[in-house]
Parts: structure tokens; sequence; C-alpha cells
């Protein structure tokens, strides 16, 4: 495999330079709405507010990150919001009922790793198209979670679980310290790996890569299930954050994290993004939601402001490629 | 996209499923609610299927020509939810029936045009602009209903579910009529054969000289039209405007369209599959319902029904 050797053959080494200025414009913006908010609120350029805003921001970069890997084949997961539903209350259950916060994050990662694998499955094996299958995947969970919790919330988890969403290291919250982790490993492995390269080359065009030889299935099925386990990992994060499961938790979080991966500049027909970008993305959502919080307007405008990004993003990324 | 050549003179060659796979559904179903609860096969039980079938049914027909498009239109239900909450607050402050009926159509139709415009101007693929249009629906229905549910109500308005002509019950008929109308413009009419061939062969539009954006727009617009159409059905029914009242409604609509066997790809669709389609659904429904199936793992069964019609769907498309 040739791909990572030869940046200027690859399928992702075409870009590279184009990968890097979109990166460069997208800094840019996120660097332009901190100048905004900074000015139109006192509260924004606080270290609290900060913190807090790169706390929001790690909750839906995990989500996004694995969607992005989905999104870079050419396919959506529209089901992460539900799985964080399903293997939040997954995950508290078993703590309930063992104690151990350690099998009570191994049972919310199992949970979302086995729903992405049945997504993976439908989409690699069934050949069903990943937007329909992860969307009837989506009513699946919800209709399982509800029957499973009954309107009921668990709630009351042992502090050293807590930690996970709301602990301090260093002055810093431990979730953002998962982040830049998961952004270095999800880098390295977009980029550095054949697997990744393998994934963009899917991407860029399945046909060839079944040509040459990438088991197109198998990569399939590893994002999707991939997709599915950081669902869990978010589902963790905030179950720690909120010390409470309940069967709507996450409903609201798929469009938002769809959202960031597009205003990262990933392509929704596949071969274009980076891990690096959805980060990027997923900090100027928080930013703009997290200004219209500062500035006072009614939460309602945001499932309305984040559709509207959604629709923008994708309009950028189709007028990129007609003038291309 | 399939090259396969469509005669515009012949509509009727539209393929049709060689073995209704819905209707062994529907039959299959039917007989294991009748075996397994008592209160299933009663005249009034069965009445009531049907009428409470006719929402969807207005929101199946236009998704069926959506899908026929090789498009989508997530948002319906939250452009439903939306259209609704108008037509109770238009109906509150101005007390005529008929300005709120077209406001509520009027809703529709503008987030059919923002979707149409979207998919086929800005060739934005369809899933993700309803996706994006979807989220600003159920904005701003919280936002007109500051959350809470639209009451007050005139009482006629509830006549137009819960009234009958000669015995018939008002919303039969409607879908009876709306049925009637898709039937015709999808089999007898040239904007029928269009919508064939948007999905099986848009170049050959181009070739021909249609204006086959236009045409795309018009179709998500019937979809938002009818959306505002069902508002007023849901309306009368809850007798109230609800921000949340037919939110995932689209599902069981998308479900009852796949079921009838309309593809996904090169546009083969089936107006009688849809209806069956959403009778299936609303039996398996008004079955689970009777034997106190949670409404949510009603949806969990619909899912699966989905998924496994799909399946059928690619083996079909595969032989």
């Amino acid at each position: 495999m040739s791909i990572t050797d030869n940046p200027t053959t690859g399928a992702s080494g075409i870009h590279l330079s184009k990968d890097m200025q979109q990166l460069v414009y997208r800094l840019l913006a996120a660097g332009l709405l901190c100048l905004a908010l900074s000015i139109a609120s006192d509260a924004f350029l606080t270290s609290n507010n900060i913190l807090n805003v790169l706390r929001q921001a790690s909750l839906l970069f995990f989500l996004a990150s694995g969607l992005t890997l989905v999104i870079l084949t050419g396919g959506l997961d529209l089901s992460v919001g539900a799985n964080i539903g399903l293997s939040a209350c997954m995950a508290a259950t078993a703590i309930k009922a063992t104690g151990s916060p350690v099998l009570g994050t191994l049972a919310g990662l199992a949970t979302g790793l086995l729903i992405g694998l049945c997504n993976g499955l439908m989409v690699a094996k069934l050949r069903i198209p990943s937007f329909i299958a992860t969307y009837g995947m989506l009513w699946v969970l919800h209709g399982i979670t509800y029957y499973y919790m009954a309107g009921e919330s668990i709630h009351g988890f042992p502090p050293e679980f807590r930690q996970i969403g709301s602990g301090y290291f260093l002055g810093i919250p431990i979730p953002i310290y998962l982040m830049v982790v998961f952004l270095l490993a999800g880098t390295f492995f977009a980029q550095r790996t054949v697997w990744g390269q393998q994934i963009y080359a899917i991407g860029a065009n399945p046909v060839a890569a079944r040509l040459t030889g990438i088991p197109v299935d198998r990569r399939l099925i590893l994002v999707y299930a991939f997709s599915g386990a950081m669902a869990g990992v978010a589902s963790i994060v905030f179950l720690a954050r909120l010390n409470s499961a309940e069967g709507d938790i996450g409903e609201t979080m798929t469009l938002p994290a769809i959202a960031a991966v597009l205003i990262g500049g990933a392509s929704l027909f596949g071969g274009i993004g980076s891990v690096f970008g959805t980060f990027i993305g997923a900090l100027i959502l928080t930013l703009v939601l997290n200004g219209m919080n500062l500035l006072a307007v009614n939460a309602s405008w945001q499932p309305l402001v984040t559709g509207a990004i959604v629709i923008f993003a994708v309009w950028l990324d189709m007028y990129g490629r007609k003038k291309a | 996209m399939s090259d396969q050549a469509l005669s515009p003179s012949a509509p009727a060659r539209v393929k049709m499923p060689s073995v209704p796979g819905v209707v062994m559904a529907l039959a299959l179903l039917f007989i294991l609610f009748a075996a397994l609860s008592p209160g299933f096969l009663t005249t009034g039980n069965l009445s009531n299927i049907l009428v409470q079938s006719v929402i969807l049914l207005l929101l199946a027909l236009p998704m069926t020509l959506i899908i026929m498009t090789e498009g989508l239109d997530l948002s319906m239900g939250a452009v439903l939810t939306l259209a609704s909450l108008v037509l109770a607050l238009t109906i509150l402050s101005t007390g005529s029936l008929l300005l709120a009926f077209a406001a509520a159509v009027g809703v529709g139709l503008a987030f059919g045009l923002l979707n149409g415009w979207l998919v086929s101007m800005l060739s934005i693929p369809p899933f993700v602009a309803t996706l994006g249009t979807m989220g600003a629906a159920q904005g701003l229905a919280l936002l007109v209903s500051d959350g809470q549910s639209v009451v007050g109500i005139p009482r006629y308005v509830r006549q137009i579910y819960s009234g009958d002509v000669i015995g018939i019950p008002n919303p039969i008929l409607i879908g009876i009529g709306f049925y009637a109308l898709f039937h015709v413009l999808l089999y007898h009419t040239r904007f029928g054969t269009y919508i064939c061939a948007l999905g099986g062969n848009r170049d050959a539009l181009t070739l021909a000289g249609v204006k086959w954006k236009r045409l795309l727009i018009s179709v998500y617009m019937l979809g938002g039209a009818m959306a505002g159409v069902a508002a007023l059905l849901m309306t009368a029914r809850m007798n109230a405007g609800h921000p949340t009242a037919a939110i995932g409604m689209e599902f069981d609509a998308i479900a009852a369209v796949a079921l009838g066997g309309t593809s996904f790809e090169k546009g083969n669709g089936w107006v009688l599959g849809t209806l069956l389609g959403v009778l299936t659904v609303g039996v398996l429904r008004n079955g689970l319902n009777l034997m106190a199936v949670p409404s949510s793992v009603q949806v969990t069964c619909i899912g699966v029904l989905v998924i496994f019609a799909l399946l059928l769907d690619g083996m079909r498309s595969k032989s």
C-alpha cells in the first residue's frame, strides 16, 4: 500500500495543501467568533467560560470524531444520539448493579460498540443505504431505551465515576484531557496508519478501493463500530457529568455532531475531512451556541441555528467542488 | 444512475414488485393480531385502524413521490407539528378556520420550497438538507408555542375529524380522496411520468428539455402542502396544537413507503403499495396497542420491519 508513502499521488495527498488552507480558514473563523463574543459579552473571556466551552466541545467532539470516519467513507450515522441514550442507561444500570465504575464504563462502551457493529453489518453486508439503516436504528434504539427506562431515571453514582465528567486535574476539567487524547489518537489513526488511509481511499473512490484489494466491507464495519464506540465514550462522560441517566439523554446531539463534522470541512461524499478539522468544527459550533447563551438568546433557537449551519456547511462543500 | 429508458407514453410500465411482500406482511400481522387479541377483529376497531391511518397516509403519499426521485424528507413530522401549531394559533387569533388552514398549508409549502430549493438548486443531499430543515422546524415549533400546548380551539373544528358523511367517517373520505388524487397524478399525468424519470433517468429529462429542477422543487412543495393538510386533521383530532405532536411521524411514513416496495433507487414506486404499507403500520400499531405494548416498543417493531423490507428490496433488485 503506497498511499502513505507518496503524498503527491495518495487520495489524501492531492488535497493536502488545500486541506491546510481550509483548516486555516476555519481557525480564522473560530478566532473571529472569539473576538466578536469577547466584544459582545464581558462574561466570554473568563477562564471559567473558556473551560466551559472546551468541556462542552469535548462532549461534542467524542461523538463527532467517530462520525468523521463514517463520513470519510461517504456514509452517515444518524443513530449516534440515540446510541448515547441507550449506552448511558446501560452504563448506569451496570454501575447500580455492581457498584463498580469500571464495569459500568465497560458496559456503556460495549453497548455503543455493539450498536455500531450492527450499523456496520447493515451497511456493509446487507447493503442498506447508511442514512436509512442508521435512521431505522435511531428509532429502534429510542424504542428500546424508552421501554427499558419506562420514564424513570437512574441517578447518584460513586464520586470516582463522576470525576470522569466533572473532575479537574491541574485546574482543567478531565473531559478536556480526554479530548486531547482522542484528538491525537484519531489524527494518528486517520493520517498515519494504513487502515486510516484505506478509509480515505474508500470514501474517495469505493470501486477503486475494492479493486486495489482494500477489504472494503471490513473497513466499513470498523468505522461504524468505531462511531458507535465513540458514542459510548460520549455517553460515559455525559453520564458522569449529569450524574443521572434518562431515556432522552443525547437525543438532541445527533444534529450538532453532524454539524461539527461538516463545519470541520468533511465532505458528505467521502474522502475529504480530518479529525482535527472536526475538532475545530466542534469548537466553532460550541462557540456559537455558547455565545447565544451568553447573549441570552432563547434556547429554542439552537436547533434552528444548528440546522442552518449544517446546510450552510454542505453548501460550502458543494460550492467548492463546483468551482474546482 | 441507471440508463434504462423510460417512455413517457407508457407510464403504466413502471415496474411493480413481482411478489408484493407488503400484502404478505399485512395478512400475517392481521391473522396474528386476530388470533392474539379478541378486541381486534371488531367492526369498531377495524374502522378505527382506517381512521387512524389517514394522517399517516397523507404524509406517506407525497413521501412516495419524494423517495421515487431518489430523495427523502426527514422534516415532514416537524413541519406537520409546526403547521399544526400555526393553525391552532391562527384560529385562536382570527377565528377563521379557512385562514388558519391556509396558514398551515402555507407553512408546509414554504418548507417544501426550502427543501426543494436546497436539494435541486444547491444539490445538497436530500437527507442532510431535510435533516437541517427538520431542526429549523422543530426550533420554530418551540418558539411559536413557547413550548406549551395551544388549547381553546373552537369545538366545531373537532367535527372535521370526528364527523361523518352517510356513516363514513370524514377522515376516511379525505384519505380516499387524496389517494385517488395521487394515483391519478402519478399514473395518468405527465407530471407523474416525469417523477419516475427524476429517479430513473434524470439525464433523459434534461435531454428532453424538461426543467427538472423546478419539477423537483414542486415535488417537495407537494410534500409540504400535504403536511399542512395533515396538520388540519391532527389539530382537529387533538383539539389542540402540541409542540412535539408529530415528531418522528416521518419515520412511520418512510417505513410505510419502504414496506410498500418503493425503492430508494431507480425511481420505482407504487402508490397502492404505499397504501398497503400505511395499513400495515396502522395494523401493527393498533394490534400492539390492544396488547398494551408501549408506544416505544411499537417504534422498535416498525424499525425492524423496515430493515426487513429493505432487505427484501435489496434481494429483489439483485435478482
